[in-house]
């Protein structure tokens, strides 16, 4: 990382490690992204993407290296004092606070940063409407269909109006129709809001589609990294999916 | 005293209960610890009373407020935080060690004889005589518990507090990422607990005015065993679990013969038995949920 990229608003995994019982899962990792940037981290299955946000959001602990945020080292900060520095995240499987409701959960995300109670509900009924969620505002999370619960698990991480938002899987269980409507949320963050994306999806024509720079992750490292088109044909990226489910968008 | 004062009186000891199982509640909402050194807080609390009794009685009960909360708090950074991430059945071990640890601090303290706190006697008059034999101090019973209950819950259902707090409750470690303070939730938890435990203080001393060393131990092992008939991980059945077990105990208390008062506690807990037997889950829980017990 160039200290001329840490003077602009900078998300940096620096050499990172990350070790369960001597497995390394994440292997001296380095990548970053700026703010208003969207960048695809894709990869085979168990190639270490989730991990890899994981250890960025405090979720897991790293065992090598470190990670910054404009250039401050927040490898041994709580999730919670990262949530505050301006990073959110989404997850796999929703991981919604399944007895609240919809707009409860999205509210919540806006009051744990700090949003008062009124700024909450207002960003709240915004992005409800915005993700097509106003008719299910009051549903408990746990009647939500899995594609609902990832929306309001975006919406989620938005509403904090964060400097960096970490999307694992938002596409996953989304019907074909409402990957544009995820899309625009996403280009809106980065746009509107100037948030800098990173973004793993195994609907990797999704990925492509939204991202300025991909990274491809396989055995927990870096294979390539560059831009979508010269990342598309690349034959490494190719021979690490060959016989992957997720080929779709390679090399079209 | 006809059935219906049984009754009545079986309903205020259960709000009593309800109190006590709340905070039990509360704290494992929020930790998935136990909190079995509440009692001892309570305890804290009537003794503070009996020390502070030459005091005009609101100034007393304002203190006594203030020692409960700051004995909460201590507890919560001497024992709760170094065992945070511990299992429920860690803690249990813990504060019942630590009970038992602080009632022989009593015992040193304060000695083998009951302490007298003739504090608010005057609600132990009767309201309505007779057969009912209504006393003010079960008025007050019923009316401090479901004000204070209703507060709860409008403090955890329409409050940005409150819902911080569900959050931590159902998930503490998405509550993290999300951005939850969890040591503000977690204090205010405990800030909650120790003014619960005054509420019993001052209500417990006023029914039963001698504080003796058994005091704290005596009531948090009826009302965990409440919390557990309820359901645990389910503030308002663990705190309806609590009420209903008081409900029961005082009214054993008044319908057996009095050579088999002895047995009252010994009949709740086989009450208490028998309803785990047949809904393991807790008498209120939904049909076929799990059991979270320790």
């Amino acid at each position: 990382m160039s200290s001329e990229s840490e003077t602009v608003q900078v998300l940096a995994c620096h050499a990172v490690t990350v070790a369960y019982a001597g497995l390394r899962a994440v292997s001296s990792v380095s990548f970053a992204v700026r703010r208003g940037e969207v960048v695809g981290l894709i990869g085979p299955n168990g190639a270490g993407k989730t991990t890899l946000v994981n250890a960025m959001s405090g979720f897991a602990q790293i065992s090598e290296g470190s990670i910054t945020l404009n250039g401050a080292e927040v490898s041994h900060l709580a999730p919670e004092h990262r949530a505050h520095r301006g990073l959110a995240r989404t997850f796999q499987h929703g991981r919604l606070f399944k007895d609240l409701s919809a707009r409860e959960n999205i509210e919540l995300g806006a009051l744990a940063v700090g949003c008062s109670g009124r700024e909450a509900r207002r960003r709240a009924a915004a992005l409800l409407e915005e993700t097509g969620l106003l008719s299910l505002a009051g549903v408990p999370a746990n009647e939500l269909s899995h594609g609902d619960q990832q929306r309001v698990s975006v919406a989620r991480a938005v509403v904090a109006g964060p400097a960096f938002l970490l999307l694992d899987e938002p596409a996953a269980g989304l019907p074909a129709e409402s990957l544009a409507e995820l899309g625009t949320v996403i280009e809106q963050a980065r746009s509107g809001r100037d948030a800098g994306v990173v973004v793993i999806d195994h609907n990797v024509e999704f990925v492509m589609g939204l991202s300025d720079r991909v990274v491809v992750l396989d055995h927990g490292q870096v294979l390539v990294e560059g831009a979508p088109d010269y990342v598309r044909h690349h034959e490494e990226v190719l021979a690490a999916y060959f016989g992957s489910v997720a080929t779709e968008g390679l090399s079209r | 005293m006809t059935f219906v004062g049984y009754l009545v009186d079986a309903v205020s000891l259960g709000a009593l209960y309800a109190l006590i199982a709340v905070s039990v509640g509360l704290v494992f909402g929020v930790l998935r610890q136990i909190n079995l050194a509440q009692g001892e807080v309570m305890a804290f609390g009537a003794y503070s009373l009996w020390i502070m009794r030459a005091l005009p009685s609101w100034l007393a009960i304002l203190l006594c407020f203030g020692i409960c909360v700051a004995g909460s708090l201590v507890l919560q950074v001497l024992v709760f935080r170094p065992l945070r991430g511990a299992s429920a059945l860690t803690t249990l071990i813990v504060t019942f060690g630590v009970s038992y640890g602080l009632e022989a601090l009593w015992l040193v303290v304060f000695g083998p004889e009951g302490k007298p706190v003739s504090m608010l006697i005057k609600l132990n008059d009767t309201v309505v005589g007779g057969a009912i034999a209504l006393r003010w101090i079960t008025i007050v019973d019923i009316g401090t518990a479901a004000v204070l209950l209703i507060g709860l819950y409008v403090l955890l259902f329409r409050s940005s507090l409150g819902l911080r707090m569900r959050a931590v409750a159902e998930d503490f470690s998405i509550a993290r990422i999300v951005g939850v303070r969890i040591d503000r939730v977690v204090t205010v938890a405990f800030v909650l607990c120790g003014a619960s435990a005054a509420v019993v203080a001052v209500l417990e001393t006023v029914q039963t005015p001698l504080v003796t060393t058994t005091l704290g131990l005596s009531l948090i092992v009826v009302a965990l065993v409440g919390v557990v008939l309820g359901g645990l991980d389910h503030l308002a059945r663990a705190t309806a679990g609590g009420f209903i077990v008081g409900f029961v105990n005082s009214l054993l208390g008044s319908i057996l013969p009095e050579q088999q008062l002895v047995f009252v506690t010994s009949l709740t807990f086989l009450f208490v038995v028998v309803v785990l037997v047949v809904r393991p889950a807790g008498l209120l829980a939904p049909r076929g949920a799990g059991a979270e017990r320790v």
